[in-house]
């Protein structure tokens, strides 16, 4: 399919907003009228056609646009991109699952020729790439742009500029995952440069309640057993005010205000619903798996046109536990998030 | 650890070598125990940097077989974890016992600048400036808990700091 | 010959290209994928699930991918043939030649090689080579520091010890147990430098007394890894139900819980069916008699509390056992 890219921005005049097509296929996350932790993952297997999950990695019209945020952030901090010396191989992996999967399913935009001896060329005409390299070998991989040395790039870096949200490396070893590798522009207030080296339930340590339920315990087991060509995902979710994808700890300092500027009046317009696609593939030569975590945006303006949206996230936001409040970032701007939402809700309004 | 070493089998204490901080509070007569066993590998020294130093100098010819114990504040079992993982170590085949002053180390999250021997729930980063939260969220990497931000929803905000890690 | 053509979607088609009389009682198979196109790349370690149907029932044996990693046109196993009732190994040597076709599983790996492993020893019973001629492909090509010490009977499966002693040099030692030459284990734990590792395949008593020494010497559990062939024991035969499916399974002398439930045609999750990985965990919802656990993933106070069952490895004795499939 042909997609007719953005131009536009996730910070200061964010000037981001969805076609009428992307308010259709926004990922949704809620099935019911309140939210608690389950191990949600399913098998990530070929959704309804124009859909988020049409194709096993998805772009969208915010790609050149997000491809120019993310290169802003890395200039800023380059410790949001990082690999230990052993994740090599892995980045690889990553790069082979990504370039084939955007050339199959994006032929309009995004060529791939593997030539023998392992000489690829691969062509990315949204960003204007057109690179040859040998698949294996770094030191024929371009250097950072902008960089202040000639070094290559290595290959998890080199391809997830050019991919929509973060991703995340896990070794597995030990009976346990760690997260030995990553780029984390477009997360929800977590720190790679932090959390690098850490195990499943160490980067997990600070979400309340799921650990008392034993959500890790049974979404470990099944990660550790995940088998090649039988992918998983789950979606996960979350609120930002104004459509900035870069909401890091780092900076939180700098976007933490904006919490405070909500009113019953402008919620429609600064209140976002943030939902995380994330998928799980186990890749071939490394043995590791890699947990893309896609990030889509919306206003709760655009999201109450579609019927039924804004009276079941209404009522979500209404039962959500204390703890889920606190640790989600809602507190400050609830209530009048919830004011504007309250007239979608059909029990509520003029009953 | 003292009491471990006392009460272990038989040939255990001869197969040990103690690298143990000196403070005011030395217990000698323990020591002298400890030597009479056949522990006569002990290493008293006057600082954590410097116990820390030998311990990395020590793994740099250790062989598999070799067990690691360490007992202190956390900062300082934390410390040694650093650096039994530099060496090939897995961090779980460390035991570790915690003792003493639950004081941690404390990274702040906006400048990675470190602060040693934190008790309090509120600091001010000596690196930026920023008043930072402590939070629970731990990295063995860097032997540091995360502070972030304390008021960036209202910078006029001026959290009271606790003690909460004595 | 060629088997029924049911399958999961995941499984690939191969043809055999070649079928090499290793040794006595060794073969090796070359498969290629029937669809043009590349077979799936894999990891050092890695298995493939074969899918055999001799006509009364269909066995599925796990083989040990030996072929490089850097390889993805064929894949390269080697099946010991023993006088086990189940059949698997006799029917590769008996039923298989070049151009017979075959349903395999996607590789998967349970013995994957540690990558911050400073060096990697690599200790060999038999035919358990079959997973370190590809983790020493990929080891090598990684640049990584590692020793293999293979234990042979005779020249029995000489012919790989010769290929990996060329490849590899003074990497690779060689033990021949008919001459009385013997893998010095304590000699080889000793004096090594921190964050080496130890992958041990080969006959049940190797692996224990590997494992055993590494545990003595003080090494970490971390640091030891095995992989076990061993096929599911056979038994009395018995009668077991699948509540959800409302079937009465009859399970065989010769075939495990897991089988003559497929045979039934249930599919329950699997991966080793060898009892190590967990993947087919089964509720136990009621029973009137022994459950005897011959698997190595329970610990003994769920084997006691009796709820679970790994079905690959496990079997029964006694009057009544329900499950949830």
């Amino acid at each position: 399919m042909t997609l007719n890219f953005h131009t536009e921005t996730f910070r200061d005049d964010f000037t981001f907003y969805n076609s009428p097509e992307a308010i259709r296929r926004f990922p949704f996350p809620f099935d019911r009228d309140a939210y608690m932790y389950s191990v949600n993952i399913e098998t990530h297997i070929a959704g309804p056609v124009g859909s988020v999950l049409e194709f096993p990695i998805d772009v969208d019209e915010h790609y050149a646009s997000e491809m120019r945020d993310r290169s802003l952030v890395l200039a800023e901090d380059p410790l949001r991109c990082q690999s230990l010396p052993h994740m090599d191989l892995a980045g690889w992996d990553l790069l082979e699952l990504l370039m084939t999967s955007m050339a199959s399913d994006y032929p309009d935009h995004f060529t791939l020729e593997r030539g023998p001896g392992n000489r690829w060329r691969w062509v990315n005409r949204p960003l204007g790439i057109d690179d040859s390299f040998v698949f294996g070998d770094t030191s024929t991989l371009p250097p950072r742009p902008g960089g202040a040395t000639d070094a290559p790039m290595g290959p998890m870096e080199y391809v997830t500029r050019q991919s929509q949200g973060d991703f995340c490396l896990l070794d597995q070893r030990n009976d346990n995952l760690w997260m030995d590798a990553g780029i984390v522009t477009t997360q929800a207030d977590w720190s790679l440069d932090f959390d690098i080296g850490m195990n499943f339930f160490e980067w997990h340590g600070p979400v309340p309640l799921a650990h008392e339920i034993g959500v890790f315990d049974r979404a470990l087991k099944y990660l550790l057993n995940l088998q090649q060509g039988r992918p998983a995902r789950r979606l996960n979710w979350t609120m930002t005010i104004n459509p900035r994808l870069d909401t890091s700890p780092e900076n939180y300092d700098k976007w933490g205000v904006d919490r405070s500027t909500v009113t019953p009046e402008n919620a429609g317009e600064k209140v976002h619903l943030r939902v995380e696609l994330q998928i799980f593939f186990r890749l071939p030569r490394s043995n590791a798996i890699v947990f893309p975590i896609r990030c889509y945006l919306i206003s709760l303006d655009d999201l109450v046109t579609v019927p039924g949206w804004g009276q079941r996230l209404y009522r979500v936001l209404k039962t959500l536990p204390p703890e889920l409040v606190e640790y989600k970032g809602l507190s400050r701007y609830l209530d009048a998030t919830l004011t504007w939402l309250a007239p979608y809700d059909s029990a509520g309004a003029g009953s | 650890m003292l009491r471990m070493l006392l009460d272990a089998p038989d040939g255990f204490a001869g197969r040990t070598h103690l690298l143990y901080v000196a403070s005011d509070k030395s217990p000698v007569p323990e020591l002298n125990r400890l030597r009479s066993l056949g522990t006569d590998r002990i290493d008293v020294l006057g600082s954590t940097d410097d116990v820390l130093r030998r311990l990395d100098g020590l793994l740099t010819t250790a062989t598999m077989g070799t067990r690691l114990y360490a007992a202190g504040s956390e900062g300082f079992v934390g410390r040694v974890v650093v650096i039994a993982v530099s060496h090939g170590i897995d961090h779980k085949s460390v035991l570790t016992e915690h003792s003493g002053s639950r004081a941690r180390r404390v990274q702040c999250v906006h400048c990675k600048h470190i602060t040693e021997d934190v008790t309090v729930s509120i600091l001010e980063c000596a690196g930026c400036g920023v008043l930072l939260f402590v939070r629970d969220h731990y990295s063995r990497r860097l032997a540091a808990f995360q502070g972030v931000c304390a008021n960036a929803e209202d910078p006029s905000e001026r959290p009271v700091p606790q003690e909460a890690y004595v | 010959m060629s088997p029924v053509a049911v399958s999961h979607k995941e499984e690939i088609r191969v043809r055999v290209d070649d079928v090499i009389v290793v040794a006595d009682r060794v073969k090796r198979f070359r498969l290629a994928p029937v669809d043009k196109g590349q077979l799936p790349a894999f990891s050092g370690g890695a298995h493939i699930t074969v899918m055999m149907d001799d006509g009364r029932r269909r066995i599925r044996n796990p083989y040990s991918l030996m072929s490089s990693p850097a390889c993805t046109e064929t894949y390269e196993i080697s099946v010991l043939r023993v006088a086990e009732s189940r059949g698997g190994s006799t029917y590769m040597h008996t039923r298989v030649s070049p151009g017979t076709e075959l349903w395999i599983t996607p590789p998967g790996n349970l013995f994957p090689i540690h990558q911050l492993a400073r060096k990697h020893i690599l200790i060999a019973g038999g035919i358990g080579i079959t997973p370190f001629m590809a983790m020493t492909a990929q080891l090598s090509t990684l640049g990584h520091d590692f020793e293999l010490h293979y234990a042979m009977r005779a020249e029995a499966t000489g012919a790989y010890g010769k290929a990996l002693k060329e490849t590899y040099g003074d990497r690779v030692s060689l033990y021949r147990t008919s001459l009385g030459e013997r893998i010095p284990l304590d000699d080889l734990l000793e004096e090594r430098p921190l964050g080496t590792h130890v992958y041990v395949c080969g006959p049940e008593r190797m692996i224990d007394s590997v494992l055993d020494s590494g545990r003595l010497a003080g090494w970490p559990q971390e640091n030891l890894h095995c992989e076990r062939f061993l096929p599911p024991p056979g038994g009395d035969p018995f009668t077991v139900r699948l509540a959800r499916s409302e079937l009465d399974v009859h399970v065989g002398e010769h075939e495990s819980i897991l089988e003559a439930v497929e045979a039934a045609g249930v599919n329950p999750p699997y991966l080793c069916r060898g009892g190590v990985c967990g993947q087919c965990e089964t509720r136990v919802l009621s029973r009137d008699g022994v459950m005897d656990h011959n698997d190595h993933y329970l610990t003994a106070e769920e084997r006691a509390a009796g709820q679970q069952l790994m079905i690959c490895m496990s079997r029964f004795r006694g009057r009544q056992l329900t499950l949830d499939l």
